[in-house]
């Protein structure tokens, strides 16, 4: 069509344009779940255990509840008939003896573990008489090494649930015709997402509709209403879950937790609305823990490099109980082990265990931050045992862009992974010449001949993203013309709303700021499948252009009736609707909408409404891919690492939004630098937390983050959705452990020097006292 | 994350503060300041004060002023009067400047007290070093009048002073510095803000090219910050080159008693003072007047 004819016509896919949701987020007008009140409302206050393992004796309540204003006091006895926390069932099997009731029944088995809830007219009263519940235990020895021999968990049930095995191809046989067989043995700390809102809740029995409301939702209120339905047994529809503004989630907000039972139970029995509000302290102690791994990996590699075979034992520490996810943290973990590179031969084993500390799950990029730092220290360990330039040995080792869609010939999510689409050698190619990277390494080699310790190392990641199986979205045009597009998906602040509007804006034929994304309401929608592993964008993304495909055939089919034109003829901009010769009359959004009202002669036989439903439907998640460079500098005398300059660059398939892509990664690396060089959850000997304060939980402040450059990259489209899009959630934190290990080897000159994350200053002292003994 | 219940007192006078803690300092009755440790400490039911003296309504006790041969420091003064050099005490004055950023970030700084930090006595304390290294007196008020104690026999241990529960610290005393007097402080902690993992003082004299007058302190390696006599005694009348500054490192390591808790070592820590001392000293050495 010649340009002159659309001279208004405005593009948004691909433009970063401002968030819609910012307005109340920025003027202090955001409702989070602490903001929210009911009248006559109670407050909850947990009880946690002091003890990491033991024999709960007795609890005595009585001083509790004579405390004024308190209104009940709970123990396991009062909870009897709530079930335990459900899990989301997968092939794996024997989970179910290992789930976690809402409130310790008999034994303890982690410190922070609910064993009572006090109920109260004042949340300050509530945590009053928590402090005089008496909680008599008889302390055991805990299981804290989960590389260590599996004690029992319960009469006839081992610490190990399960041993997950997969793999393909003859890895015995590549082992024994191997050039050389290379073999690390690494370990990731234990890290979490600490979103800056703590968890929260409200539970409200709605007496006049009999239904079960719970505020506070997050991240996948249908499934968690399903659940909440069945544990109490109600009819899904009388179990309404709402998400107000949610203050990051990063994978831990959102599940079902011990306390979302305990509110709704305590709401159904008192029919009075409970308010329960996480403290910072809770939250460091009960929220989900992540990542804490030991691998013990071995390749076997022929004289140039390529690689035969990879074998992995995986020892995945769970903490106390199986959660909401089960083991597919672990599962994962080996099932998207392998990245970029070509694998003729794979055997892994993944000993899921359950130790005494807080339960553990899925955190932003759950088993590939852990993957990455395994395989790319793998890599580099083959590429210094054979003296050769470790840029050379993956690019020997990639899989190439012909040979996609590649199938790995194995499963992660319950999915099969099947790389989709990736040009991992020219992606490499183009981050190494916008890093600089010759340059970078001249002079870190100049400043080492000076005496620092400065070194650049790089670490190649392949990211998942758009797990389906399915979403669907709502799609209406109102009578004014904006248009409301109502999903199952949620928000948790990464600016969804913006980048779904921008998605439906371009596919209609309007602007973006005419659109309004509603979310988080199980009322206003029956499905929804959440936000989590990266899949916003790519499922409610397709599901919203399918519908706005529908809508603008809808609009444009009246239109051509009423204009006397041919609909071919027709183009909708900026929501109104005009011939493509530029001339005649037009016809606007609203009063098409209008024109399709029930009682609307114009309307004839048409359904009632410019509106429609559309789903996406997906079997396979796509594969995102991408490079983390850093430079650090190492202070060999304290220990300290510090990271000075820093590049990611990432292929998502498609940037509709590229500002907040390069928000997501920004934000994902600074989650990535704390687990690589800051953060850890620590346990002392008995099990007792030592990470409860954020004087003790080290995150990363604007002091510690280098310099970001980015380079968002859209080489590699995803043949899965026509507008290609991949996911771009996790790749900021994915790679970051292992550029940065990759990093500080360098600075050492000490090939396989770091073995370990968090690199942290005592870490360093004590290999650097190890290595030094070695060299005598 | 609540406080449990207590009851707050707001006294106008030092007088009627003593009385107050006279009254109810034997029971657990504190005195709150600046409140940056102390609230915390409350929010994680770590502290359980019945009763808080408030002592920010108290004019006279907000006096920073410089006496003859010192700089008094009273017990409101915060942190942050320090941020900018404070220039009637002299090179006291720069150095009390150079330290005070090291300490928590900026909104703390606003509230916490010189004062508080000496009676909270965190190993890790900055002023604590401060006072230990150039030897402050304190003036410790109560209902039987004042006292005037040196820091050494007050420092205790950590979190530990031989304060009395009924007596205000109301003043901090630290001796001016010489105008020829060199000075340099190094802090280790993991991250911008965060307490210190080791650090150290060093204030000398220089004279005819060679050190004179040394004194030398760490802090956050023991249970209090200390002057190392050891040290001083290695570096005196040594030219400060290299070489005096590696011999001051290896006296810190050989005299520090390093604390471990569970998750630094003894090691890391008896490492970290030699290399805290070095690098005071070479920032002592090498600092022009700013
Ligand atoms: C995140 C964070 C980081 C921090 N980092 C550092 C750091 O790096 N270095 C550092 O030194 N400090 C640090 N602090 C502590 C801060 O400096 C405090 O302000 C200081 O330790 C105590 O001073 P305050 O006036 O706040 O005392 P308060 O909190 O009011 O009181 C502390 C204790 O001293 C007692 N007390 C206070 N004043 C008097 C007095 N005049 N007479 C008798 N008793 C008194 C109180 O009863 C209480 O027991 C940090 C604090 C926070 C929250």
């Amino acid at each position: 069509m010649p340009e002159r004819l659309r001279p208004n016509r405005k593009r948004f896919i691909g433009e970063s344009v401002t968030r819609l949701e910012d307005g109340p987020l920025v003027t202090g007008r955001a409702r989070f779940i602490a903001d929210l009140n009911f009248p006559h409302q109670l407050h909850a206050r947990i009880v946690r255990s002091a003890y990491a393992c033991g024999q709960i004796l007795s609890i005595d309540v009585r001083e509790a509840l004579a405390v004024d204003g308190v209104v009940a006091v709970w123990t396991a006895a009062d909870m009897a008939n709530v079930p335990n926390i459900p899990f989301r069932a997968t092939a794996i099997q024997g989970l179910g003896p290992y789930t976690q009731p809402p409130l310790a029944r008999d034994r303890v088995r982690y410190v922070g573990e609910p064993v009572a809830v006090v109920i109260a007219e004042d949340a300050y009263v509530a945590e009053d008489a928590a402090e005089l519940v008496i909680i008599e235990i008889d302390p055991a020895d805990p299981y804290l090494d989960a590389f260590g021999a599996p004690p029992e968990f319960a009469p006839g049930h081992s610490c190990e649930p399960v041993v997950i095995n997969k793999g393909y191809g003859d890895v015995d046989g590549a082992f024994a015709d191997a050039h050389r067989v290379i073999e690390l043995d690494l370990s990731i700390g234990r890290h979490s997402a600490i979103p800056m809102e703590t968890r929260g809740l409200i539970a409200r029995y709605d007496e006049a509709r009999d239904v079960l409301e719970l505020h506070g939702a997050a991240k996948r209120p249908h499934w968690n209403r399903d659940q909440l339905a069945d544990l109490f047994k109600l009819s899904p529809s009388r179990v309404e879950l709402y998400e107000n503004h949610v203050g990051g989630g990063f994978g831990v907000r959102g599940e079902l937790y011990p306390e979302d039972l305990i509110v709704c139970f305590a709401t159904l029995k008192l029919k009075r609305s409970i308010k329960w509000i996480e403290d910072r302290r809770e939250h460091l102690m009960a929220a989900n823990q992540s990542r804490e791994q030991r691998h013990l990996v071995r390749a076997a590699i022929d004289a140039e490099g390529r690689i035969g075979a990879i074998d992995e034992i995986l020892y995945h520490d769970q903490g106390a109980y199986v959660r909401t996810h089960g083991a597919r943290v672990a599962d994962m973990t080996i099932g998207l082990l392998l990245g970029p590179y070509r694998v003729p031969a794979y055997r892994a084993r993944a000993h899921y265990r359950l130790t005494n500390k807080t339960p553990a799950a899925t955190y932003r990029a759950p088993g590939r931050f852990e993957g990455s730092f395994v395989r790319e220290r793998l890599i580099e360990a083959i590429a210094n045992d054979l003296r050769r330039d470790p840029i050379d040995i993956r690019r020997l080792n990639f899989i190439a862009p012909e040979e996609m869609p590649y199938e790995r010939g194995l499963s992660a999510l319950e999915t099969e992974v099947v790389l989709d689409s990736g040009d991992y050698d020219g992606l490499l190619g183009k981050a190494l010449a916008f890093a600089d990277w010759d340059s970078l390494r001249a002079k870190a080699a100049e400043r080492r001949s000076a005496g620092e310790l400065v070194g650049i190392g790089f670490g190649m990641f392949v990211e998942k993203s758009g797990l389906g199986p399915a979403e669907m979205v709502d799609m209406t045009v109102e009578t004014d013309g904006s248009v409301t597009i109502v999903t199952g998906a949620a928000s948790l602040g990464q600016g969804m709303e913006t980048v779904i509007a921008q998605i439906c804006a371009d596919t209609i034929g309007t602007d973006y700021r005419r659109i309004r994304v509603l979310h988080g309401d199980t009322n206003r929608i029956p499905y929804g499948f959440g936000a989590h592993a990266s899949r916003v964008t790519v499922m409610t993304g397709e599901a919203t252009r399918r519908a706005a495909v529908i809508i603008r055939a809808k609009a444009l089919d009246l239109a051509a009736e009423i204009l006397g034109v041919d609909a071919a003829k027709l183009d909708i901009i900026d929501g109104v609707v005009l011939s493509l010769e530029g001339a005649g009359e037009t016809l606007d959004l609203g009063e098409i909408a209008r024109h399709l009202g029930p009682t609307s002669p114009l309307r004839k036989d048409r359904e009632p409404g410019l509106s429609t439903v559309a789903w996406y439907h997906s079997k396979h998640m796509n594969y995102p891919y991408g490079v983390h460079i850093a430079q650090v500098r190492v202070d060999m005398e304290t220990g300290q690492v510090a990271v000075e300059d820093y590049a990611v660059a990432y292929d998502v398939g498609r940037a509709i939004n590229p500002a907040l892509v390069e928000a997501q990664i920004v934000g994902g690396l600074a989650q990535g630098i704390g687990g690589a060089l800051f953060e850890e959850f620590l346990y002392d000997d008995n099990g007792q937390p030592l990470s409860v304060t954020f004087a003790d939980y080290r995150m990363v402040t604007a002091s510690e983050m280098p310099p970001v450059k980015v380079l968002i990259l859209e080489d590699a489209p995803s043949p899965l959705n026509p507008l290609g899009i991949k996911g771009a959630g996790e790749g900021g934190v994915n790679a970051a452990g292992a550029a940065i290990a990759s990093a500080i080897d360098d600075a050492l000159q000490h090939p396989g020097f770091v073995r370990q994350l968090p690199v942290t200053p005592q870490y360093i002292r004590r290999r650097l006292a190890e290595t030094r003994a070695l060299d005598v | 994350m609540k406080a449990a219940p207590f009851t707050l007192h707001k006294p106008g006078t030092l007088e009627e503060a003593v009385a107050l803690l006279a009254e109810y300092g034997e029971d657990g009755g504190l005195v709150i300041a600046g409140g940056q440790s102390l609230t915390p400490m409350m929010a994680l039911r770590v502290a359980y004060p019945p009763h808080l003296v408030d002592i920010n309504a108290i004019e006279k006790l907000s006096q920073l002023t410089v006496g003859d041969g010192f700089l008094s420091i009273g017990a409101t003064v915060r942190h942050a009067q320090f941020h900018r050099h404070f220039v009637e005490a002299g090179t006291l004055g720069r150095l009390l400047s150079s330290v005070v950023h090291h300490i928590a970030h900026y909104p703390i700084r606003q509230r916490g007290t010189f004062c508080g930090s000496l009676a909270h006595a965190d190993p890790s304390s900055e002023w604590c070093l401060v006072a230990a290294t150039l030897g402050a007196e304190l003036r410790l008020t109560s209902t039987s009048g004042d006292r005037l104690v040196q820091i050494n026999d007050f420092l205790d241990g950590a979190m530990s002073t031989t304060r009395e529960p009924s007596e205000i610290l109301t003043e901090a005393r630290l001796p001016l510095l010489a105008e020829n007097t060199r000075f340099g402080f190094y802090e280790f902690n993991r991250r911008a803000g965060d307490f210190a993992l080791g650090m150290a003082l060093v204030a000398y004299d220089l004279e005819g090219g060679k050190i004179r007058n040394a004194r030398i302190g760490v802090g956050g390696i023991e249970e209090k910050a200390r002057r190392l006599a050891a040290v001083e005694a290695a570096l005196e009348g040594k030219t400060p080159d290299s070489e005096a500054f590696a011999a001051a490192a290896a006296a810190t390591v050989a005299d520090v008693d390093a604390m471990e808790d569970p998750t630094t070592s003894a090691q890391y820590r008896r490492d970290l003072s030699g290399v805290v001392v070095r690098r005071a000293l070479e920032i002592a050495q090498t600092a022009t007047r700013f």
